[in-house]
């Protein structure tokens, strides 16, 4: 584990030591690992707890008298104990699904489709991921519920005068991400929240690119459901967390059915197991549950403001040496802290993919394409962007890697 | 160093590619068409409309419209000159020359600057971009020629 040894800054390169992916190269190159927002990298002791699960501990859950089904339970009942302490969370709300999509598409199934009635309004914004658009168009179509929009502004902030227009009836839910995966925007959750209460609605929040990312409070935001992945904070990928407020899952049907979610099973009916065990049917991905709790301890240990800090540092040094390569479109907020470590942009008439080739030539790998945001590439008026996102792993030096990579860009395409 | 590669050219945006990606020859419609086709690729967006006019065995008319890499963007362009004017059965040996030249160890002969895109096979991610109009013109070929041989 890590070992801080000054309090106000990260040390990356012993957060490095921890990463052993990061020493490959690609070709020549050492890669330059500027992907985060799609998929972390993992470090050894996220490593070494789901190879240990399995060496020593593997059994299943909520099932048998013996000694390892006793361990397995408790490590996989521990990580939803300390899941919930790292979002600052009741812990019967945390629901163990496979990945933040799972877990928006179960409450658009089972609260959206189930509990609202037709002509209530969601609302979403122009910013979303596909995975919090397509459950609510699911879920809309099916329950006659009616989609409206907070738009983006030319900022890449939302119409916050849009949304107090829309956030009254009939809007019973409204569902935003905190951070934008394009834009980077970091949106105002929370007064999102006092205003969608204000009027009755119910708030899901896309944790997906913030919770990795800087401290969240549940209990701050107030928010009603929160959804991320394990796999963007240094856990397996194949589990992630729905948050919701137990009362609210007291009220919803299940989502799946099947083992483990029951109390009673008889041939005309069933009753379901308790909250939030009436949500998790099967057999659950214990070995990436645990990964996921030895990675809330390693971003701990880290320091969640400590992290959150080093990325504001990375963005803005970002900013500056896109500035300086010079004839490049970027998009979402100018400054920090309004954004934080995902920033999209292109280069002059260069398509995305071509960027993105030359610049995995130089090591560099980034995110090039749509990214799953259809809608928000309609409004900024693109096929697709260039996107650099960073974490608690990389370095200064690094984006200067990818200035000089994007100058070779410009060499190739002559711009 | 093969004849035509001039040093400042690079191994994948040969200075040709470049040239058909920003001046693309044939781009728009044609008035009228005997067969159009689209072609795209989910996963990176690129979008390729082709619009075909065969008339007595031979492509009278070749024409595309979309949008994407450089790449798919310029083998379209490319795929266009090759074929336009061109007997059916030709330009259906072209598209099988071209295929054999991306997709399997076939040689650059009779291929002209189609040749340019062979540094693609070095980036087997991007072939399928190289391909997107080869797809569409082999399949409005086959949709043509059974339209022309309806009585």
């Amino acid at each position: 584990m890590t070992a801080i040894t000054d309090p106000a800054t990260l040390d990356v390169d012993r957060v490095r030591a921890d990463f052993p992916v990061l020493a490959r190269r690609i070709g020549e190159r050492p890669l330059v690992y500027l992907d985060s927002a799609a998929t972390s990298q993992k470090p050894l002791p996220v490593l070494d707890a789901v190879e240990r699960y399995y060496w020593y501990s593997n059994a299943n859950v909520h099932r048998g008298v013996h000694t390892l089904g006793t361990e397995a339970t408790e490590l996989f009942e521990n990580a939803r104990r300390r899941i919930a302490a790292f979002i600052d969370a009741p812990e019967d709300g945390v629901v163990f699904v496979r990945n933040a999509t799972e877990g928006i598409n179960l409450v658009a199934a089972s609260y959206a489709r189930e509990l609202l009635s037709p002509g209530d309004r969601i609302v979403l914004t122009e910013m979303e991921h596909h995975s919090n658009l397509v459950p609510w168009q699911l879920a809309a179509e099916h329950a006659g519920l009616e989609l409206a929009y907070i738009g983006v502004r030319d900022d890449g902030t939302l119409d916050l005068e849009r949304a107090a227009e829309l956030l009254r009836p009939p809007t019973r839910l409204l569902s935003i991400a905190h951070q934008s995966n394009v834009l980077g925007t970091i949106n105002p959750v929370r007064q999102l929240v006092e205003m969608a209460h204000e009027h009755g609605a119910v708030v899901c929040v896309d944790a997906a690119q913030s919770v990795p990312h800087m401290p969240v409070s549940v209990r701050s935001l107030d928010c009603d459901f929160l959804a991320f992945s394990g796999h963007k904070m240094c856990a397996p990928m194949g589990i992630g967390v729905l948050w919701a407020r137990p009362e609210l899952l007291e009220r919803m049907p299940p989502f799946l059915g099947g083992g483990s979610m029951i109390l009673r099973v008889d041939l005309d009916h069933s009753t379901w197991n308790s909250v939030p065990h009436k949500f998790e049917a099967g057999t659950p991905d214990v070995a990436s549950a645990a990964g996921l709790a030895v990675a809330c301890d390693y971003l701990d240990a880290v320091g969640r403001d400590r992290i959150h800090a080093h990325e504001l540092s990375l963005t803005r040094h970002l900013l500056d040496v896109l500035d300086e390569v010079g004839g490049l479109s970027v998009y979402g907020p100018g400054s920090v802290p309004e954004r934080g470590g995902a920033v999209s942009f292109n280069v002059a008439d260069v398509h995305p993919h071509d960027v993105g080739t030359i610049l995995d030539r130089e090591g560099v790998a980034v995110r090039a394409g749509h990214h799953c945001c259809q809608p928000l590439m309609r409004r900024l008026d693109v096929d697709a962007t260039v996107r650099a996102s960073m974490y608690l792993y990389n370095t200064h030096a690094e984006i200067d890697a990818l200035g000089a990579a994007l100058h070779e860009v410009k060499r190739v395409f002559r711009v | 160093m093969a004849v035509g590669f001039s040093s400042v050219d690079d191994e994948l945006f040969r200075e040709i590619i470049l040239d058909h990606y920003r001046n693309p020859r044939h781009k728009g419609g044609l008035d009228p068409a005997d067969v159009t086709l689209e072609a795209n690729n989910p996963l990176c967006g690129d979008e390729i409309l082709l619009s075909l006019r065969l008339r007595q065995g031979a492509v009278e008319g070749i024409a595309f419209s979309g949008r994407g890499c450089s790449i798919s963007q310029a083998s379209a362009s490319m795929m266009c000159d090759s074929v336009a004017g061109k007997p059916t059965d030709e330009a259906s040996a072209t598209v099988q020359r071209f295929r054999d030249m991306m997709l399997a160890e076939g040689g650059v002969d009779g291929l002209g600057d189609l040749e340019a895109l062979q540094g693609v096979k070095r980036y087997p991610v991007r072939v399928k971009c190289a391909l997107l109009p080869w797809n569409a013109l082999l399949q409005g070929l086959a949709d043509g020629s059974a339209g022309e041989n309806r009585p």
